[in-house]
């Protein structure tokens, strides 16, 4: 056997999967009837009263970056922390620590089903989106590739807080009391140019800001940020939770004591 | 021992927390034998387990697995090792087909229909291989995590408390199938803290207590070694002293000299012969009892005596 066990990492990413089809009502539908309300409640009722739109973009076109982020971000983030979460809970991850499964399995296993899963909510909600509105994507290959980069990232973080979770409260007090709001104040539904000072500076310390200008930047070819330091960040951040997920599997910690 | 299928060595573990859980064991497992790890509840038995299977990160100590050293070779040596936890915990809204054949996966297997087959049939599982197992009564389910475990065909497999929650009629039934499956070439470690499951099982028993192990012994002769007998004879009238005609027996007066203890044989009937004898004797010495209570003795009591043998014997010598 070789470093890299590849069906464990299949089996792995297929299970977690199949668990994701399981709950359907509550991983798909959910997000999606979300994203409807605030595209109705946003876009055309706000939408159609904010004259010349944002940044000279249609208002409802102007969120829909912002809105598919908000949904990337909290649902690769609680996919991949219960995903790994609820085997702890329950005792099943023995299986998992008495397989042949290093570090690089669970990651392909349990991270890639989760980004898997939040790719598919992508395009269900971009599908989604143009009932509502008409939007452009200049720059598709971009988009994808940061869509792809921003749910990897976040499945990552999110297994992260599912090791470092002890309670179903730990697990929910991230997403809600610290990703929701950076990401209502990260320019999801206006652009930070609009703040006034100190505010616009204060903006630029929420990371949340670069992730939305990025992904908007693909869209519509101009946003607040430079889409260099977008990607720059975003990949920053994507090194440092795969470090950090091997120092967890290196020391045991939370997996093994 | 000659190669050890499992070898282990000096092997400790102490939690964060401060408590140590293994304090220093070494353990030599042969191939193809039935093995009973017998204690008391928090003995250390599931923290070794653990500690072979990768669920707990050793504090210190080696451990080899078919000569090689697991530390180093983790990975192919745990695709030949199984494990039935004591807690029934497993994806519950799974049926029980998938579960099964997700665990051969897991452990890098390709998918075997015929295999996983064969296994649900020896475990009476078939029928139910398309029910949730969350549908299951709990000894079905245990059977299933014993599925789980068999699904790569382990050479060595782990049943940590097998028959914990089990009623009696299915604890004959699953130490049948472990007896089948030590027939079919696996090395079984099983834990327990029933002697009779020992007894009824085992080839060799090995006694772990505070995270050390006590002895390790062929079942039989530690069935003698430790098989003590205990009466409580309730007498009509106390006695100030043992009679005369039962001082060749190991008995004495407790309670005032109301009642007479026995307290002896080899856990092969020797103590209830005696028994029978010493109440013989009372009634030709014409000394009157009103009841008679007698028992084999328990783990708890064999411990003690144990620990107190030990304890005399490091004082004798010191």
């Amino acid at each position: 056997m070789s470093l890299f066990n590849a069906r464990s990492a299949w089996t792995i990413y297929k299970q977690e999967l199949m668990r994701a089809f399981r709950t359907a009502m509550q991983s798909i539908l959910a997000p999606v009837l979300t994203t409807s309300l605030y595209f109705v409640v946003f876009g055309a009722a706000i939408g159609g009263r904010m004259q010349g739109g944002m940044d000279g973009v249609n208002y409802g076109a102007f969120i829909v970056p912002g809105l598919l982020l908000l949904t990337l971000l909290g649902e690769s983030t609680s996919n991949a922390s219960f995903g790994i979460y609820m085997p702890r809970f329950t005792g099943a991850i023995y299986e998992l620590l008495s397989a042949p499964v290093g570090v690089a399995e669970t990651l392909v296993g349990f991270v890639g089903a989760a980004a898997t899963k939040s790719l598919i909510l992508a395009a269900i909600i971009l599908t989604t989106a143009t009932f509502f509105v008409d939007y452009t994507i200049i720059h598709p290959v971009y988009a994808l590739g940061f869509i792809i980069l921003v749910s990897a990232s976040f499945s990552l973080f999110g297994f992260i807080l599912g090791i470092w979770a002890d309670s179903f409260e730990k697990l929910s007090v991230v997403p809600m009391l610290i990703l929701m709001p950076l990401t209502f104040l990260g320019g999801t539904f206006y652009s930070i140019q609009m703040l006034p000072e100190p505010w616009r500076t204060v903006a630029m310390a929420n990371p949340v800001v670069y992730l939305v200008n990025g992904l908007r930047w693909t869209f519509y070819g101009s946003s607040d940020v430079s889409i260099g330091v977008s990607l720059g960040l975003t990949l920053a951040f994507l090194a440092a939770c795969v470090a950090l997920i091997a120092y967890i599997f290196r020391t045991g910690w939370r997996l093994r004591n | 021992m000659l190669d050890p299928i499992l070898d282990i060595r000096g092997l400790t573990k102490t939690y964060p927390g401060g408590l140590t859980a293994l304090g220093g064991v070494d353990l030599q497992i042969r191939k193809g034998e039935i093995f009973a790890l017998l204690g008391p509840n928090g003995a250390g038995k599931t923290t070794l387990i653990g500690a072979v299977c990768g669920l707990v990160r050793p504090t210190g100590g080696t451990i080899h697995a078919f000569g090689e050293d697991m530390g180093k070779h983790w990975r192919t040596l745990r695709a030949r090792i199984g494990l039935v936890p004591q807690e029934l915990s497993t994806d519950m809204f799974e049926p029980v087909w998938r579960s099964v054949s997700h665990s051969r996966g897991l452990f890098g297997l390709p998918p075997d229909p015929a295999r996983i087959e064969a296994i649900l049939k020896s475990l009476s599982l078939w029928d139910k291989r398309n029910v949730q197992i969350r549908a299951l009564s709990g000894g079905m389910k245990r059977r299933v995590l014993i599925a789980k475990a068999m699904s790569h065909d382990p050479e060595l497999l782990f049943l940590d408390e097998p028959t914990a929650g089990v009623d009696v009629e299915l604890r004959r039934d699953m130490w049948k199938q472990i007896s089948e499956m030590r027939e079919r070439g696996t090395t079984i470690i099983l834990t327990t803290h029933y002697i009779e499951e020992a007894e009824e099982m085992a080839d060799r028993v090995g006694i772990i207590r505070a995270g050390k192990i006590l002895m390790v012994d062929e079942k039989d002769a530690m069935m003698k070694r430790l098989g003590r007998t205990e009466a409580l004879i309730s007498l009509a009238a106390p006695l100030a002293a043992v009679p005369e005609v039962l001082a060749a027996y190991p008995v004495a007066l407790i309670e005032e000299g109301r009642k007479l203890c026995y307290r002896g044989g080899d856990g092969a009937g020797q103590g209830k012969t005696d028994v029978a004898e010493v109440t013989k004797a009372l009634t030709r010495a014409g000394i009157d009892y009103t009841a008679i209570d007698i028992h084999e003795s328990s783990l708890e009591d064999i411990f003690v005596d144990l620990v107190e043998g030990r304890e005399a014997l490091a004082g004798g010598a010191a």
